[in-house]
């Protein structure tokens, strides 16, 4: 027993629940401010105010909403199946959220107070008998990392789609069961698109680990980006493609405006979550912003750069703060979309999806895989 | 292997999260049942017949097709990754034609399934 | 016994009893859940035996696909709870026994010829990049033939969803075009009325 507590495994278990504990709490602050922010800027955009009476600027909204939910009446309507009506809000968030072990926030960085705080631990581990070497004073900004990594997120977005279809199926109402359905054939159809615009970039990256895509970035001050082309600027075309599929397709994948169709509220009432109340709904309603954040996260480390730009080598934070200045970016962009566009008709999202995206995609790696043989 | 233990972990603490919330918002919230909250939402109406009819075969084939050409990306991500190396190694022809042909023969695919009118979601 | 071993023998029991749940639910899309579980227990099980592009194929190919294919077979055609069958399966209660025997037998004789635990992989053996160097050079000539295996499943599906004959649909559209000319004609003589 005494050997596992001293094994390195004990230490690493504990340090990656910290971490996930830490970035989980920051995720979850993300997506409450998010939807603030997503209020707040629809407002502006609409020429209305917004919510801006709880704490200064309505700025401590996201947690009278969450109260709300909290003590909203917990419905269950009497022709669901019980069971699964429960379940679904489950089986969409936990897929969700455990993409963020791989959220490549910066590189290694230096801690403060990091030898201090080693010698701590170090002491109070050594008091009560264990023999640990805890070293803390440079750590990385990101709780783990392996070679499959992009493969990881896009199975964990694969599974999403069954929250949504069973949820719908479980309501037993027509406008869930319409929105479920629709909803998943719509994010299987786009995330094809999706991923053949990411195996276009691959290309020129070689590589599926999201830390080493974003630490190959950092030629050319911090600025040698694969939309612009990466390792050759002769690839920037199809990288450029690619981004614009990418793009097109997260937004659809993450069912929101122009492609809301799920949660037409003209025609289905809210879609799959329709029978959904309290903090049930709002399962639904973080999961979506967690994937909305995802897309932005592997949008921002396959095409921007991750967390590279100017001066990072010197000052390492600095990595962090390009990374979520770009992650945020793309936050904006669906409000921006969502203030700006309307809604597709059904069949037009699909043969958009097909018809268009989907060649568009094979065409690209055709491209691409000329433009890599001709000048890589 | 060490670096896939935390997904273990994130998977623990995240159905922990969401099952706290499920059982929290069943604890917490006050109940008061009523004939119009328990039926299915209608938009006021009584609801007619069962949620439970079936759908267009439409929905099965788009399905079916994804099945397909998602195999084809799992194809074209590993090619992709090892493309560099590859063509390092091998002929840079060889490399590229392998996948060319490859693509060709599921673009013969793609095109009978546009003209069959698989497509063509207005029409039924 | 390393970490591993014990991952990998709680996802193969975690398998085994997901398996029961598919077959034991009368509700298929519990079944389904079911087979869900089974599948990502696996992806698991490869993850444990060093080979993490397989469990991430096995992921978005099996749990994620085929399986959405499943679930919306069965919303599509609304498959209720199963009715029991007992007059029709009253042979096969005879035969289960012998058969659930021989299975067991079975895995008695692999248990017993396998003995030692798998030789142990490395990180490097399972990786996208050893994967694709022997898929793209060595096997390039299986590789080509799933082109075709997947072109002839598309052809096969679109075939075996719309099999109505072409004289089927002109009867259907001439039953709708005459409904139609009926309507207008009704219409014409209100208007005349």
């Amino acid at each position: 027993m005494q050997s596992l507590f001293n094994s390195l495994d004990l230490q690493f278990v504990l340090g990656s629940l910290i971490k996930i504990a830490i970035f989980w709490i920051f995720i979850m602050l993300v997506v409450a401010y998010m939807v603030y922010a997503e209020r707040r800027v629809l407002a502006v955009i609409q020429n209305r105010l917004g919510p801006n009476r709880v704490g200064w600027q309505g700025l401590l909204q996201p947690f009278a909403d969450l109260i709300k939910f909290i003590f909203k009446e917990d419905l269950v309507p009497l022709a669901v199946n019980k069971a699964l009506y429960m379940m679904a809000p489950v089986i969409v968030l936990v897929p969700a959220m455990m993409v963020l072990i791989v959220y490549p926030f910066g590189p290694e960085v230096p801690l403060p107070f990091g030898g201090v705080l080693s010698q701590l631990i170090n002491d109070l581990t050594a008091r009560v008998g264990l023999n640990w070497n805890v070293d803390l004073r440079t750590i990385n900004l990101y709780i783990t990392n392996f070679n499959v990594g992009l493969l990881y997120v896009f199975a964990m977005t694969s599974l999403g789609v069954y929250g949504i279809v069973i949820g719908g199926w479980a309501s037993n109402s027509k406008y869930s069961l319409l929105g479920g359905l629709r909803s998943s054939a719509q994010m299987i159809s786009y995330e094809l698109a999706m991923s053949l615009s990411v195996v276009a970039v691959l290309i020129q990256i070689g590589t599926l680990d999201l830390n080493e895509i974003a630490r190959g970035q950092g030629d050319w001050f911090g600025l040698r980006w694969n939309i612009f082309g990466g390792p050759t600027l002769a690839m920037l075309p199809s990288a450029l493609i690619a981004f614009v599929i990418y793009l097109i397709s997260a937004i659809a994948e993450t069912n929101r405006v122009p492609f809301d169709l799920p949660e037409a509220e003209t025609e289905l009432v809210a879609g799959f979550h329709t029978e959904y109340s309290s903090l049930k709904f709002a399962l639904f309603f973080m999961a979506e912003y967690v994937n909305m954040t995802t897309v932005s996260v592997l949008a921002t480390t396959l095409f921007l750069g991750g967390w590279q730009g100017p001066f990072v080598e010197q000052f390492p934070w600095l990595g962090i703060v390009y990374f979520l200045a770009k992650v945020f970016f793309f936050l904006f962009l669906y409000i921006w979309l969502r203030g700006t566009l309307p809604r597709f008709r059904y069949d037009q999202l699909m043969n958009f999806g097909w018809k268009i995206l989907l060649p568009v995609a094979l065409f690209n790696i055709v491209l691409a895989s000329v433009l890599g043989v001709l000048f890589l | 292997m060490k670096a896939y233990v935390p997904i273990l972990i994130v998977f623990i603490f995240v159905l922990g999260f969401a099952v706290t919330n499920i059982v929290l918002s069943h604890l917490v919230g006050k109940r008061k049942n009523t004939r119009a909250k328990l039926i299915p939402y209608e938009c006021g109406m009584d609801p007619v017949g069962s949620a439970h009819q079936r759908f267009s075969v439409k929905f099965y084939l788009v399905a079916m097709l994804f099945i397909l050409f998602d195999i084809e990306a799992v194809f074209l991500l590993p090619w992709a990754v090892v493309f560099r190396d590859l063509i390092q190694k091998l002929s840079r022809p060889f490399v590229f034609l392998e996948m060319m042909v490859f693509v060709a023969v599921l673009l013969v695919g793609y095109i009978y399934v546009w003209k069959k009118g698989l497509f063509e979601w207005n029409r039924s | 016994m390393e970490i591993v071993h014990i991952l990998f023998l709680a996802f193969a029991a975690l398998a085994v009893v997901a398996a029961f749940n598919v077959i034991l639910q009368r509700n298929p899309i519990y079944s389904a859940i079911g087979l869900i579980v089974v599948l990502c227990s696996l992806a698991v099980l490869f993850l444990t035996l060093y080979a993490p592009f397989i469990a991430a194929m096995q992921v978005i190919v099996y749990a994620g696909a085929i399986m959405v294919l499943f679930v919306f077979v069965i919303m599509l055609l609304n498959i209720r709870e199963e009715e029991s069958k007992t007059d029709r399966q009253k042979y096969l209660k005879f035969l289960a026994a012998p058969l659930f025997l021989a299975l067991l037998g079975m895995i008695a004789a692999v248990v017993k010829t396998v003995g030692n635990p798998a030789p142990r992989g490395t990180d490097q053996l399972g990786s996208v990049q050893t994967l694709a160097e022997g898929m793209f050079t060595k096997y390039v000539l299986p590789f080509e033939a799933t082109s075709v295996l997947i072109l002839m499943a598309i052809v096969g599906s679109m075939l075996l969803a719309r099999r109505e004959k072409a004289e089927d649909v002109e009867r259907i559209e001439q039953a709708l075009a005459a409904s139609q000319e009926g309507a207008e004609a009704t219409e014409k003589e209100e208007v005349a009325a």
